[in-house]
């Protein structure tokens, strides 16, 4: 999905990067812990929904080469995070939309999930949730 | 072993400890570095993520150390060392889940207790080394060429 259809869609402005509006992310992940996304996102272009705004953010968008960051709930980054972003040329976008709703909206709309990597704890579940 | 082939390339960055509004930027410096040798985007994305991890625990947890990069023909070398306090059982901080995170990192997003074994699940060697008092040495390694799954 492009991502000048996901800012349509969840009404989201871009904070950086609007002159990539057309590029296509693959799939999506939405989590506030970094722990999470470096440890069960596998793919490269994913695009980041989240509600935490600091630096590390950013970094770990880039170090993980994901499509873009969707911050949701209105929260903004500081100037020198979208500064830094503008560098890495990682697009950012902001929504005023709750989490659960985006990620709603994006999923209804045709965007996919990111692939969880099998995590080592998976087998201590009550089931197989993993999908 | 130590592997003997030649170096390519050895970058040695400081870490400071607690350093939020720096915490990350040498993994971004060593991905950079990697792009620019021609690794492959496995390498690139596999380094990256063991990197990161591995700056962020001696950010919060370490009182400071650091990060070197160690390029070689036949691998990458990623060794993370820091000055203290050291760590009492390497087992139990090796499982996944256990943290020791204060507030104000898991405020951040950090905390889940997975860095360890993400930085193992990315290496092709990995290890532990550490002295209560003294400091911990993580090094892990990335070979090229060698099939990964
Ligand atoms: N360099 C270090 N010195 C001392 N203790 C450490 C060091 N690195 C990790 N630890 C200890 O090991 C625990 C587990 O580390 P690990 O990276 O696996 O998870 P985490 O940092 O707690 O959470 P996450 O990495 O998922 O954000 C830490 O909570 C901390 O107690
Ligand atoms: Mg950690």
């Amino acid at each position: 999905m492009k991502l000048r259809e996901i800012a349509e869609l969840v009404e989201a402005n871009f904070i950086t990067g609007a002159d990539q509006a057309e590029r296509e992310v693959s799939r999506a992940f939405a989590a506030d812990l970094l722990s999470d996304v470096l440890a069960m996102v596998q793919e490269e272009g994913v695009l980041l929904i989240t509600g935490m705004t600091t630096p590390q953010v950013v970094r770990v968008a880039e170090v993980m080469n994901m499509g873009a960051v969707l911050f949701v709930r209105g929260k903004l980054p500081a100037a020198a995070t979208v500064e830094y972003a503008m560098g890495t040329g990682i697009p950012l976008l902001a929504t005023r939309r709750i989490m659960f709703e985006t990620c709603g909206i994006l999923y209804k709309a045709g965007l996919h999930a990111a692939q969880r990597k099998q995590m080592p704890l998976d087998h201590a579940l009550p089931d197989a949730t993993r999908s | 072993m130590p592997s003997r082939t030649p170096l390519v390339l050895r970058r040695i960055y400081p870490v400071a400890p607690r350093d939020l509004e720096q915490a990350g930027t040498v993994s971004t410096e060593v991905r950079r570095e990697l792009l620019a040798l021609g690794m492959s985007p496995d390498v690139v994305r596999r380094a990256s993520v063991i990197c990161f991890e591995g700056e962020m625990n001696i950010v919060l947890y370490s009182q400071g150390g650091r990060v070197i990069l160690l390029v070689k023909e036949d691998r990458v070398e990623l060794l993370f060392s820091d000055d203290g306090p050291g760590i009492a059982d390497i087992e139990l901080v090796s499982q996944p889940g256990y943290s020791t995170a204060p507030d104000w990192a898991r405020e951040l997003g950090f905390g889940a207790g997975l860095g360890i074994n993400n930085m193992e699940q990315n290496s092709d060697l990995f290890e532990i080394r550490s002295r209560v008092g003294e400091g911990t040495v993580v090094r892990a390694t990335i070979l090229l060429g060698v099939p990964f799954f």
